[in-house]
C-alpha cells in the first residue's frame, strides 16, 4: 500500500537553493531528488525583483568591498569567513547563470549591466528588468529537465527520518493529489524550503512561505540560529503587503513624507534611500509613528524617472502599482510602508551547507544540509543586503549540493524501518478525523500574524514580546483541537494549512525566544528597552534547540571574524 | 459590495464523481481580487472548496482559472472587474487538462508539452571564461518571453487544443522562441525543423485568444508567427502549413479575394488525392448553404487590385 523511494541526496525545496543544489550534486554524479510542495516554477524565489550582487574584478569592482558592505550590513553579526566565501565566488556563479541561459541585461558594448542597490557605494548588481529571481528560476528549472533530475511534485514532507546513530536517513512526506504518505530513504538531506514570512500578517512572503523546512529540521535536532533577525522591507504595499522592489529607489527613486520631505536626509546623510533596510524601514516607522506618513505610510516617489524607463527597467512594480494598487508610477507617488520580508536567521549551517559540527562545537544533525533563506550561515546577521539573497541561494546551494554529494559517497545506507511513516500517518489522520466545530486554521494562523506583526517587528520591547509568546503557547494548544471540514485524500488543502501551521507556531515561538534572548539592538533586531547595540555582551550568535515539551534551550556562538572588527555604523 | 461567487466543483471522491456548481455570497471590498473572494470561502466559509495560490501578485502562475468564461489569473482579476454589485462572478477550472478537484487541474499533459521543445540553451562548443557578448537589444527582446510564467492560461483557452490534444500549444511554442531567437543557441535549425512537424508551429489558427488571456503580455501567437518567418527564412522543408501561408498570400497578391478550391488544392497539391477527396464532405455542406465560390479562371481579380499589389511591394520593401 505504502510505497518507499531512495535516493542518496534528497533536496527537499525547489527555488533557487534547491535547484542549484540538485544540480551540484548530479553534476558529483549522486542520485538526487527533488522534493517540493508546489510545482519548481511556483517557488518564492520568482519574487525576488532587483538583482544579483556580485562584485566582477574584471569590471574594476573588489570582493572585499562586496564583502566589507555584507558585513557592514549585517550589523557585524554576520560570520566572516561566509561573508568572504559569498563576495569571492559571486563572479562564477553569475557566469555559471549567464552561460545557462539567464538573459541578464547588457551594457551597449554586450556585456552584462548593472544598477545599484542599498547599503553599497557601487553598482554591482545583475539585474533581468525587475524580474530576476523569475529568470533565474525558471533557468534553473530547464537546467534540472535537461539534467533529467527527478522532481517529486506536490508533495509535502512532515519529518525528517534519523537511523539508529542519530544520522539523517531521509523523510516521510506525503503525495498531495493522493494524500498517500511515504518513506524516502536519502544519505544526505538538503533542506531548501526557502522562508517562514506567513508567520507575520501582513508579508510580503507568498502564502507557500511558512517555514516547514525550519521546523522539521528545529524538531529533528537541528538548532535554529539568530530567529530574531526577521527583516521588514521599506517598500511594501499597503494591505496585502505585496512587495515594491529596492531597485525602484536604486534606480533614483526617492522617499517622501506628508510634508514632501526627503526625510532619509535626517537618518542617512551620505547613502539616503539607499542606507541598509534595517535603517530605511525603522527611519520610516518613525515618520509615521510622529505623525508625518501618509494614512499609515510614506511615499515612493519614482515620476522623475519617467514612463518609458519605469516600464523599460521596473515594468513588474510599474505594472503591479497599477494593479493592486491603482497608482500610475509617473503620475504621482506611491503609499507604502515597511512590511515584513525576509528571515536572516535559520537552520544553522557551516560554510558547506552541513547541519551538524564537524569539529563538534556545537550540536546537530548528521547529514542534514540546509541552503537559502531556510539556513542561517550565517551570512546575513543582522541585516540582509538587498540582491544578496538570490546571491545566497546560488553559492551556498552550490556548495550545498556538491557537499552532500561528496559525504554520501563516504558513508553506507542509513537502515530505517518503513514502519517510521506510521507517527505522521495517525497524526494526519487524526487531523483530517478530527470531529465538531474545532477553530480554524485560518483564523489561528491569522491570529498569530497579526501578533507577530505587532510585537515582534519594527521595534521590539520586552512587555510586548511576552505577551507575544504567552498568545503564541496558547495558539499551539488550540492547534491541537482545530478541526477541518475537507475529510477527503485528494488534495486536502485544508490539512495542509493545518500542518503548516504547526511548523508556523514553532518559527514563531523561535523568533519570539531569540528576541527577548538578545537584549541589545543590532540589525533589524531593534529594541526600545535596550537602544545600543552591544558588542561586549552580544557580538554572539543565539542557537536554540527544539525541546518536545515547553522553551526551547539557549546556547551561544562566536561570531567568526576575519578582518573586519566591528565599527560604529553610519550610513 | 455584494457578490456571489457561482463555483464550479468537482470532487474525485463522491462515490459518484461528477462537477456541479455551489454559489457563495461574499460581502467584499470591490478593489479585492477574486483570488481574495475565493480564499477567503476557503478560510471562513468552506475549507474543502481546492484551489493553488502562492503568491497573490501574479508572479507564481498558480492560479489559473476560468473567470466568466475565460481563464486568467484570479489574483489579478479584480472583483470589480468582472461583477457590479449584487452580480454573479464564474468560476471555473482551466479548460484543456484533466481536472483533479474543484478548480485544481492537472498540469502534466502543460509540462510535457514544454519538455518536447528541449527548453534548455543548447550553445556551441564549450562557454567562453567571462559571459557571452550579446546586444542589449536582442536581451530586452527575449526578457517579452521570459516574463512567462507558465499559469497555463493561454493553453486553456486555445481552440486548436480544444479539437486537438495533439497540439503542441501556445506556451509551448512561446518558449520554444525565446530559444530561436536568443544569439547564444546554435539549435535553431534543429528546433525550427522540430517544430515545422504536424501539430507544430503551423498548426496554430491564429485565433488571438491566446494574446488575449495571457496575464503577462507575453502574446504567444506573435511568437508563433515570428517562428513560422523563421522557418521560411530558414528554408524548412515544406509542409501543408508552410505551403498554406505562401499560397493564400501569393492568391490575394494577384486576386485580392481569396479562391478558396485553389487554396486547398496548392496547399496539399494533387498528387495527395486522398486529402483533397477528405475535403468534399465540407464543399457539399459549403453548396447546400449556397455558397459555391468561383475558382481558377472564374475567380477574377477584384477591381483596385494594384493597390493591393503596392501594398505586398511596400512591405516587402520595409522587410
Amino acid at each position: 500500500m505504502n510505497s518507499s523511494f531512495s535516493y542518496e541526496v534528497l533536496v527537499i525545496g525547489a527555488g533557487l537553493a534547491g535547484m542549484r543544489a540538485a544540480l551540484a550534486a548530479h553534476n558529483q554524479g549522486a542520485s538526487v531528488a527533488i522534493m517540493t510542495k508546489v510545482h519548481p516554477v511556483r517557488s518564492h524565489s520568482n519574487a525576488a525583483q532587483g538583482g544579483i550582487n556580485a562584485a566582477l574584478t574584471d569590471r574594476g569592482d573588489h570582493w572585499e568591498d562586496h564583502a566589507f558592505e555584507t558585513v557592514k550590513g549585517s550589523d557585524y553579526l554576520g560570520d566572516q569567513d561566509a561573508v568572504e566565501i559569498l563576495a569571492q565566488e559571486a563572479g562564477q556563479d553569475i557566469i555559471a547563470l549567464e552561460h545557462m541561459g539567464v538573459i541578464f541585461n547588457r551594457s551597449e558594448e554586450g556585456h552584462l549591466g548593472t544598477r545599484r542597490f542599498g547599503g553599497q557605494k557601487r553598482a554591482r548588481t545583475f539585474f533581468v528588468s525587475d524580474f530576476t529571481g523569475q529568470a533565474l528560476l525558471h533557468v534553473l528549472y530547464e537546467q534540472t529537465l535537461q539534467a533529467k533530475i527527478p522532481v517529486y511534485e506536490e508533495w509535502f514532507a512532515t519529518s525528517l527520518v534519523k537511523d539508529d546513530q542519530g544520522r539523517c536517513a531521509g523523510v516521510v512526506a506525503f503525495e498531495i493529489r493522493t494524500g498517500t504518505f511515504a518513506l524516502f530513504r536519502a544519505k544526505a538531506v538538503i533542506m531548501a524550503t526557502g522562508g517562514l514570512g506567513r508567520v507575520y500578517e501582513p508579508s510580503t512572503n507568498a502564502l507557500i512561505c511558512t517555514g516547514d523546512g525550519m521546523a522539521v529540521a528545529y524538531r529533528a535536532g537541528a538548532p535554529l540560529m539568530d530567529m530574531e533577525m526577521v527583516q521588514y522591507h521599506p517598500t511594501t504595499l499597503k494591505g496585502k503587503g505585496l512587495l515594491i522592489t529596492e531597485a525602484a529607489r536604486g534606480e533614483g527613486a526617492y522617499l517622501l513624507n506628508s510634508k514632501g520631505e526627503r526625510f532619509m536626509e535626517r537618518y542617512a546623510p551620505n547613502m539616503l534611500e539607499l542606507a541598509s533596510r534595517d535603517v530605511v524601514s525603522r527611519a520610516e516607522q518613525i515618520e509615521i509613528n510622529e505623525g508625518r506618513g501618509v494614512k499609515g505610510c510614506v511615499l515612493l516617489d519614482c515620476r522623475h524617472l519617467g514612463r518609458t524607463f519605469l516600464q523599460d527597467r521596473l515594468g513588474q512594480i510599474y505594472a503591479e502599482a497599477k494593479t493592486f494598487a491603482n497608482v500610475d508610477l509617473a503620475e504621482e507617488p506611491l503609499p507604502i510602508r515597511p512590511g515584513m520580508h525576509y528571515q536572516m536567521g535559520g537552520i544553522k549551517t557551516d560554510t558547506e551547507g552541513r547541519c551538524w559540527d564537524v569539529q563538534g562545537q556545537w550540536a546537530g544533525v548528521p547529514g542534514l544540509f540546509a541552503a537559502g533563506e531556510t539556513a542561517c550561515l550565517s551570512l546575513h546577521g543582522g541585516n540582509r543586503l538587498g540582491a544578496n539573497s538570490l546571491l545566497d541561494t546560488v553559492v551556498f546551494g552550490r556548495r550545498a549540493g556538491t557537499c552532500a554529494a561528496e559525504y554520501a559517497n563516504t558513508i553506507s545506507s542509513p537502515t530505517v524501518p518503513d514502519s517510521v511513516i506510521d507517527a505522521d500517518n495517525n497524526l494526519v489522520a487524526g487531523i483530517v478525523g478530527r470531529k465538531g466545530p474545532g477553530e480554524r486554521a485560518a483564523a489561528l494562523r491569522l491570529e498569530m500574524g497579526i501578533t507577530m506583526n505587532k510585537h515582534v517587528s519594527v521595534f521590539r520591547d520586552e512587555e510586548g514580546m511576552e505577551a507575544a509568546l504567552r498568545h503564541i503557547t496558547n495558539l499551539k494548544t488550540r492547534w491541537s483541537d482545530l478541526t477541518i471540514q475537507d475529510k477527503g485524500q485528494v488534495f486536502n488543502t485544508g490539512l495542509i494549512a493545518a500542518l503548516e501551521l504547526g511548523f508556523m507556531l514553532d518559527c514563531a515561538e523561535a523568533i519570539i525566544v531569540g528576541a527577548l534572548t538578545r537584549q541589545e539592538s543590532r540589525g533589524a533586531h531593534f529594541r526600545t528597552d535596550f537602544l545600543d547595540r552591544d558588542d561586549e555582551h552580544w557580538l554572539k550568535h543565539v542557537l536554540l534547540y527544539h525541546k518536545p515539551d515547553g522553551p526551547p534551550h539557549v546556547d551561544y556562538l562566536p561570531v567568526r571574524i576575519t578582518q573586519w572588527q566591528p565599527q560604529i555604523r553610519v550610513y | 459590495m455584494h457578490t456571489t461567487l457561482r463555483i464550479r466543483r468537482f470532487n474525485p471522491e463522491h462515490d459518484h464523481p461528477s462537477s456541479y456548481y455551489q454559489e457563495y455570497d461574499l460581502e467584499i471590498d470591490p478593489s479585492d481580487s477574486v483570488l481574495d473572494g475565493l480564499i477567503k470561502i476557503r478560510e471562513t466559509i468552506d475549507d474543502s472548496l481546492t484551489l493553488r495560490c502562492s503568491c497573490r501578485g501574479a508572479i507564481c502562475g498558480s492560479c489559473g482559472m476560468r473567470i466568466n468564461g475565460h481563464a486568467t489569473l484570479a489574483c489579478k482579476t479584480k472583483m470589480i472587474s468582472v461583477a457590479s454589485e449584487g452580480g454573479t462572478i464564474q468560476v471555473e477550472p482551466m479548460n484543456n487538462m484533466p481536472v483533479i478537484k474543484d478548480l485544481v487541474t492537472d498540469m502534466a499533459p502543460f509540462w510535457s508539452k514544454i519538455r518536447q521543445i528541449q527548453p534548455w540553451l543548447q550553445p556551441e562548443g564549450r562557454p567562453p571564461t567571462a559571459e557571452y557578448t550579446a546586444s542589449p537589444e536582442s536581451m530586452s527582446h527575449l526578457s517579452g518571453v521570459m516574463s512567462c510564467i507558465m499559469c497555463g492560461v493561454c493553453v486553456s483557452d486555445c481552440t486548436v487544443l480544444d479539437v486537438d490534444k495533439t497540439f503542441v500549444g501556445p506556451a509551448a511554442l512561446a518558449k520554444a522562441y525565446r530559444f530561436v531567437a536568443d544569439p547564444r543557441d546554435s539549435a535553431t535549425s534543429q528546433r525550427l525543423n522540430f517544430l515545422n512537424q504536424p501539430n507544430g508551429m503551423w498548426d496554430c489558427t491564429r485565433c488571438m485568444e491566446c494574446i488575449q488571456v495571457c496575464p503577462k503580455g507575453v502574446g504567444p501567437m506573435d511568437r508563433i508567427m515570428a517562428l513560422r518567418a523563421k522557418g521560411l527564412a530558414e528554408k524548412v522543408p515544406a509542409t501543408c502549413g508552410s505551403r498554406h501561408a505562401e499560397v493564400f498570400s501569393d492568391i490575394i497578391k494577384h486576386k485580392g479575394i481569396l479562391d478558396e478550391p485553389m487554396l486547398a488544392i496548392r496547399t496539399f497539391g494533387l498528387k495527395n488525392i486522398g486529402r483533397l477527396l477528405g475535403m468534399i464532405p465540407m464543399v457539399v455542406q459549403s453548396v447546400l448553404k449556397g455558397k459555391v465560390p468561383l475558382s481558377g479562371p472564374l475567380h477574377r481579380p477584384i477591381p483596385g487590385i494594384h493597390h493591393i499589389q503596392q501594398l505586398f511591394k511596400q512591405v516587402r520593401i520595409k522587410r
